[in-house]
């Protein structure tokens, strides 16, 4: 055996071209945040604010489901309680800044990603996914029945008030900025959680939860940390989605919102951290332009084709495909 | 009159029997779930859209050709069956030795395509088809008015459920099947057409859902949408039978029609949520359900 040329040498083309990598991405990253905030000035603000919503949904799921390998069949109920306890709170409370109302309903799907996770927690796979299901539509039916939420109507006229208490939100620029931002620390925080040695341990369940379990870690525990802080991501994105719009709806809690999101997910690709963001923003767009054009009532039938294409033909989503097509040609 | 808990005894008894007839699609239904997934491993998310279609394909049939609710009986499940097993040869056969997640996913996209087609072209309201003449009137039992239909209804799908459950648990046939998709290289290797069974096997659990479909067509209202609202339900009857287990599958089924019906008379409010009430509590308990073998 022959010694490596030399081994600092090697570190440091190593560590230069890491940094050159680096330098890439923080270019493309300075490009995409420009682009974003440039982006009102020439979209519907409005129109906006609802991708980054579901982006922010999608991203949440995905923690859950692309990173920890936990499919959640039940993620509309966070969605839906934080839009909802959101709406409630600034529809009936005077004086309460937007920020609190946002927070507590982050809060409320905080508390119920806890009380869904430790029912679920100890099931695998598809019993893992019912249950969620079922715990999901015991939402439904409460959301459904309860006064306060104005049952099949929905709650209507939702305030979006002053964030902080001076900066007026009904300015839809004053809106997406502030949206924009929730949405970027969101992002960055899952961004850190993915790269930590908690976002490692929980790649290692995904793969092969024994061997985790048999490496000493409590497995169960990192599970249902990822599923809370997946539901208050998921609640926070219901509650900023009611103020926007204003609106919280029985949609939201019903569960072909949480197949939505799972195809959101699916599409942009799971399991990479910018592919929920570009799902959501794809399927968003579809839903948004057929609905304009004569394919109107043809929306649903072209979803599921999209779905059964995607398990079909490209299980790894759009950006694990890009990153494949990347590391095979140009890698 | 009587009063049971303060509820009349015709009232208990009309909503006990309506659970029975709810009871009795969730067991035909959970049915053929349970034969697709004990089975193939596959979870069938189709299968509300596969019940829709026996109904839907029923009231087709019989306004565009005249055909009678006894042909119907037997050819809507056929039609369906047939579209299960392309659905498996060109679509479910891809993914196979995947995780069953994706098969939830794919059967997920389908029923949503199916029910979207059908919605655009028939729209949302109830399609109305009319019940056989045979079945007008029904019996009074003393407390309570017995519609022929329903009793009709519950008998033919218990015949059907049980028929099934003998056949796949007591019969050769039924071995091969539970033989074929267990170790399927070494039934090929005696010369057994696994690829063809694993498709029939599809085809026949989507036919018990065309049948409950066409069980369906005379009482309740037929649109598009029917499949997804019962099937949830449906998927929680066969969680807390036990995923697999044909047996767990019909008793659970009935059983939670009944719990259905007499939680709609004590307590209206949570009648549509308690059968997921009771599946979450059921494996609080027993992860593998009711009947499931422990995993």
């Amino acid at each position: 055996m022959t010694q490596p040329v030399n081994q600092t040498e090697i570190q440091k083309a190593i560590l230069e071209q890491q940094s050159a990598d680096n330098r890439k991405k923080m270019v493309l990253n300075g490009v995409l945040l420009l682009l974003l905030l440039a982006a009102p000035f020439a979209m519907y603000p409005v129109f906006l604010m609802k991708i980054l919503c579901f982006a922010l949904f999608a991203v949440a799921f995905n923690l859950l489901f692309g990173f920890t390998g936990l499919l959640s069949f039940g993620h509309a109920a966070f969605l839906a309680t934080g839009g909802y306890t959101t709406g409630y709170l600034l529809s009936n409370v005077s004086g309460l800044t937007t920020e609190m109302g946002i927070i507590a309903g982050t809060a409320a799907a905080t508390l119920l990603g806890l009380a869904f996770a430790l029912l679920s927690i100890r099931r695998q796979g598809i019993y893992f996914a019912m249950v969620t299901l079922a715990l999901s539509q015991l939402v439904f039916f409460f959301l459904v029945q309860s006064e306060f939420t104005g049952g099949e109507d929905g709650m209507h006229g939702i305030p979006r008030g002053n964030l902080f208490g001076f900066v007026d939100l009904s300015d839809n620029y004053n809106m997406y900025y502030f949206v924009l931002a929730v949405f970027l620390g969101c992002y960055l925080l899952v961004q850190r959680i993915v790269s930590s040695p908690y976002g490692q341990v929980l790649k290692a369940i995904k793969q092969n939860e024994p061997r985790a379990i048999s490496l000493g870690y409590n497995v169960n525990r990192y599970k249902v940390l990822a599923f809370v802080i997946s539901a208050a991501l998921a609640g926070l994105a219901g509650s900023l989605k009611s103020v926007v719009f204003q609106l919280a709806s029985l949609n939201d809690a019903h569960w072909h919102m949480s197949g939505e999101v799972i195809l959101m997910t699916l599409v942009g690709g799971m399991g990479t951290l910018l592919g929920p963001v570009v799902g959501a923003t794809f399927v968003v767009n579809i839903e948004y332009q057929l609905s304009q054009g004569p394919l109107r009532d043809w929306v649903d039938p072209i979803l599921g084709g999209i779905f059964v294409l995607t398990v079909l033909a490209f299980r790894s989503g759009i950006v694990g495909e890009i990153q494949k097509f990347v590391r095979k040609n140009l890698g | 009159m009587s009063m049971i808990f303060g509820v009349p005894l015709a009232v208990l008894a009309g909503q006990l029997l309506i659970g029975v007839i709810n009871g009795a699609f969730y067991a035909l239904l959970s049915l053929g779930l349970a034969v697709i997934f004990g089975l193939l491993k596959i979870i069938n998310f189709a299968h509300g859209a596969m019940y829709m279609l026996g109904a839907m394909s029923t009231v087709i049939l019989f306004d565009a050709l005249g055909v009678n609710y006894w042909v119907a009986l037997f050819v809507a499940p056929l039609l369906v069956g047939a579209v299960g097993v392309l659905i498996e040869y060109f679509l479910l056969r891809r993914i196979a030795g995947q995780d069953h997640i994706y098969s939830l996913l794919l059967t997920f996209g389908v029923a949503l395509l199916l029910q979207g087609v059908l919605t655009n072209i028939y729209g949302v309201s109830g399609l109305r088809y009319s019940m056989p003449d045979i079945f007008q009137g029904g019996m009074k039992l003393g407390f309570m008015f017995l519609p022929y239909y329903r009793l009709w209804v519950i008998v033919i799908a218990l015949l059907v459920c049980f028929g099934t459950w003998f056949m796949i648990e007591k019969t050769k046939l039924g071995a091969y099947l539970r033989a074929g998709t267990e170790d399927s290289q070494l039934m090929q290797g005696f010369g057994i057409n696994v690829p063809l069974l694993i498709s029939l096997t599809y085809g026949f659990g989507v036919m018990l859902a065309a049948f409950a479909g066409v069980l369906a067509a005379p009482i309740y209202s037929v649109t598009p949408v029917m499949g997804s609202h019962i099937l949830i339900t449906v998927f929680a009857v066969v969680v807390i039978g036990g995923m697999g287990s044909i047996g767990g599958a019909i008793i659970t089924g009935i059983l939670m029609g009944v719990i259905e019906g007499l939680t709609k008379t004590f307590y209206p409010p949570a009648s549509s949520a308690v059968i997921f009430l009771v599946m979450v509590i059921v494996l609080m308990f027993r992860p593998s359900g009711l009947f499931g073998k422990e995993a």
